[in-house]
């Protein structure tokens, strides 16, 4: 048996191609300058990239940073104003709520829940979306009809209502809400990652990956996926936003994560009862913090969707 | 014409066969769905007793066939809380509802069409900057804490409006009894302001953007440069030519929002107490009472499913490249 004249170029698939035929290969440090440029000059995307920093240091240290365990209650001190005297000499900074229950503590560990469950849903939604669109796209033919039928389906169902029909019957917990409002999205992703699939599944660099023996799981995932993931990414980040206002909501109906678990949107659930009163601290800051995670996930994604899409970009 | 329609109609068919089994599906993924049922204390003999009168002793294809047969039927069993059946429960809550929607949709569109005008005509002026990022502010603000906002201000620090509850103008009018439907309008329309600002407040600052990118597309198009260049009046210009094609994005768009609107609806009513289809659901979900959350769910998904339909059908009268 002879041995190979040459030794296996590394990279199989495209070292015996042009250059030309290959989606341009940008290396990820220059990638990441331009990023940075395009972010500082709109001062709007750098204000939500600070809010999102800020967001995920709380969802991460939150804990360690509350003054005061979420849901001890101190019947002593119930509805005390923002700014006024918890129990030994510590301050209620944003008040406390008709438990005695410190708004603020309360508010940090909400941060957690709502971005925990913003990604998962994204991840659980991304995930099946992706591999669902791939095989529509890629496959075409009656694979193609069911998937998308499916979809239609699933559309079909104004989704909030979806989401309470699982909810009512599942119960209450933070994974079946994430499962819920994952499966929810996934419909989004397979629309895109489909009609990418299927403008790419023609070019060439695709067809010489088939010409290498490429297995078509390889395709899908190793040549074609790579060269999707920017409208991707834009939806992801609009999808975060939305999802995370899917949650707040369904928490505020009380079909959310159990009870003793605090989040924004059942903190203003609870707010309602007071509204009467004027105990206005127990609405605004749950409600702003929603606001703008929400609003910082938004950005980002208007503002990755100019940096992404060169078109939209030269028009400026 | 007569193709489409049918070929529409049959897709709504496969669609409502797809809300039946997601539906049911969602009735039986937690187990057995007799606990659903019956009370938290009842005994063993009560919960075998209900599982046969209610039919979840027999096979799993059966008892879909019976449910849809049931739904064809509109029959979803008792409300649990009610004690009558639970779709005369879900249609007398539905004309408040239906007011809701509806104004909530005119009040988006009515308002956003003219500030996305504004702002495609003063592009990269402060105009454009301030309205726009009004739209991304309304895109990222919760439904139902706009709606809490509201009350706490418009509601109690102003006294402008009521803060809750409902004056009915359909369901006189369905009655026949217009006099006092049209006599109840302004008090109709004064309740129904704040919530349905806040339900509409996200398909609002949504619709102000798309009608700003569409006409900001349609006013480089050669038509609009020759209608300029005949002389004909800016306005006109803007109105005759460039609205009418910058319109056909939005429709779709309000199309496809339905679903939020309606969604937003169910959330929206119970911050205001708002006597609709909604704040039943809400209650039934706390009270588990399933019949109930079954029928509006069934019934809020054929609204939207005809209101998609009748869209489609505008789409295709704005747009003459649409073939009928």
């Amino acid at each position: 048996m002879a041995l190979p004249t040459e030794s296996p170029p590394t990279g199989a698939t495209t070292a015996h191609m042009p250059d030309a035929q290959l989606p341009p290969a940008p290396t990820w440090r220059r990638e990441l300058r331009r990023a940075w440029i395009s972010m500082v000059a709109s001062r709007w995307a750098l204000f939500g990239l600070i809010i999102l920093l800020i967001a995920i240091i709380v969802g991460i240290f939150g804990p360690a940073l509350a003054p005061f365990d979420p849901n001890r209650q101190n019947i002593m001190l119930r509805l005390v104003e923002p700014g006024g005297a918890g129990p030994g000499g510590a301050v209620y900074w944003m008040g406390s709520d008709s438990l005695g229950r410190d708004v603020f503590s309360r508010l940090l560990y909400g941060a957690r829940v709502s971005l925990l469950v913003g990604f998962a849903a994204i991840a659980v939604g991304g995930t099946i979306g992706i591999i669902a669109g791939l095989l529509s796209g890629y496959f075409g033919g009656w694979v193609d009809d069911i998937i998308m039928r499916l979809g239609d389906i699933q559309l079909a169902f104004p989704f909030i209502l979806l989401a309470i029909m699982f909810l009512v019957v599942l119960g209450p917990g933070l994974m079946n809400i994430i499962l819920v409002l994952g499966i929810g999205q996934w419909i989004t992703y397979a629309r895109i990652v489909r009609a990418e699939t299927l403008s790419l599944r023609e070019k060439e660099y695709v067809e010489a990956a088939r010409a290498m023996g490429d297995s078509t799981v390889s395709i899908m995932f190793r040549t074609i996926l790579p060269n999707i993931m920017a409208p991707l990414t834009v939806i992801a980040s609009f999808n975060v936003a939305s999802v995370i206002l899917s949650e707040a909501a369904l928490s505020f109906l009380g079909l959310g994560v159990p009870p003793n678990v605090p989040t924004w949107g059942s903190m203003l659930a609870e707010s309602r009862e007071h509204l009467l009163s004027n105990r206005w601290w127990l609405a605004i800051f749950p409600g702003m913090a929603i606001v703008f995670v929400v609003l910082a996930f938004n950005i980002m994604g208007d503002w990755l969707r100019d940096h992404l899409d060169p078109r939209l970009r030269e028009q400026g | 014409m007569w193709t489409f329609l049918l070929r529409r109609l049959w897709q709504s068919v496969i669609v409502l066969i797809g809300v039946t089994l997601i539906s049911f599906i969602a009735l039986q993924i937690g187990g057995d769905p007799t606990y659903l049922f019956v009370s938290e204390n009842a005994s063993t003999e009560e919960i075998e007793r209900a599982r046969r009168v209610l039919g979840f002793d027999r096979p799993l294809h059966v008892q879909y066939l019976s449910y849809v047969w049931d739904v064809m039927r509109l029959d979803f069993g008792t409300s649990l809380t009610f004690r009558q059946p639970a779709m005369d429960v879900v249609l007398a809550a539905l004309p408040a509802s239906i007011e809701l929607t509806l104004f909530s949709l005119i009040l988006a569109i009515v308002i956003s069409i003219p500030l996305g005008i504004v702002s495609a005509l003063y592009r990269g002026k402060p105009v454009d900057g301030g309205i726009m990022t009004f739209a991304m502010i309304g895109q990222s603000i919760p439904n139902f804490w706009m709606g809490i906002m509201m009350i706490m201000f418009f509601g109690l620090y102003l006294s402008w409006f009521p803060i809750s509850g409902h004056v009915p103008f359909l369901r006189p009018l369905f009655h026949g009894d217009f006099a006092r439907a049209f006599g109840n309008l302004p008090q109709t329309l004064h309740y129904l302001i704040m919530p349905a600002l806040a339900v509409g407040s996200y398909t609002l600052a949504r619709n102000a953007r798309l009608v700003r990118s569409s006409m900001l597309e349609v006013l480089q198009q050669d038509y609009v440069r020759t209608a300029r260049s005949k002389g004909i009046s800016e306005t006109r210009v803007i109105i005759h030519h460039a609205l009418r094609n910058a319109w056909l994005p939005v429709v779709t768009m309000i199309g496809l929002e339905f679903g939020f609107v309606l969604g937003g609806v169910v959330v929206v009513e119970t911050v205001f107490s708002y006597p609709g289809v909604g704040r039943l659901v809400f209650n039934a979900i706390n009270q588990r009472d399933i019949p109930v959350v079954q029928a509006a769910v069934i019934v809020i998904a054929l609204i939207f499913i005809l209101l998609n339909l009748i869209v489609d059908l505008i789409y295709a009268r704005l747009d003459p490249r649409v073939k009928l």
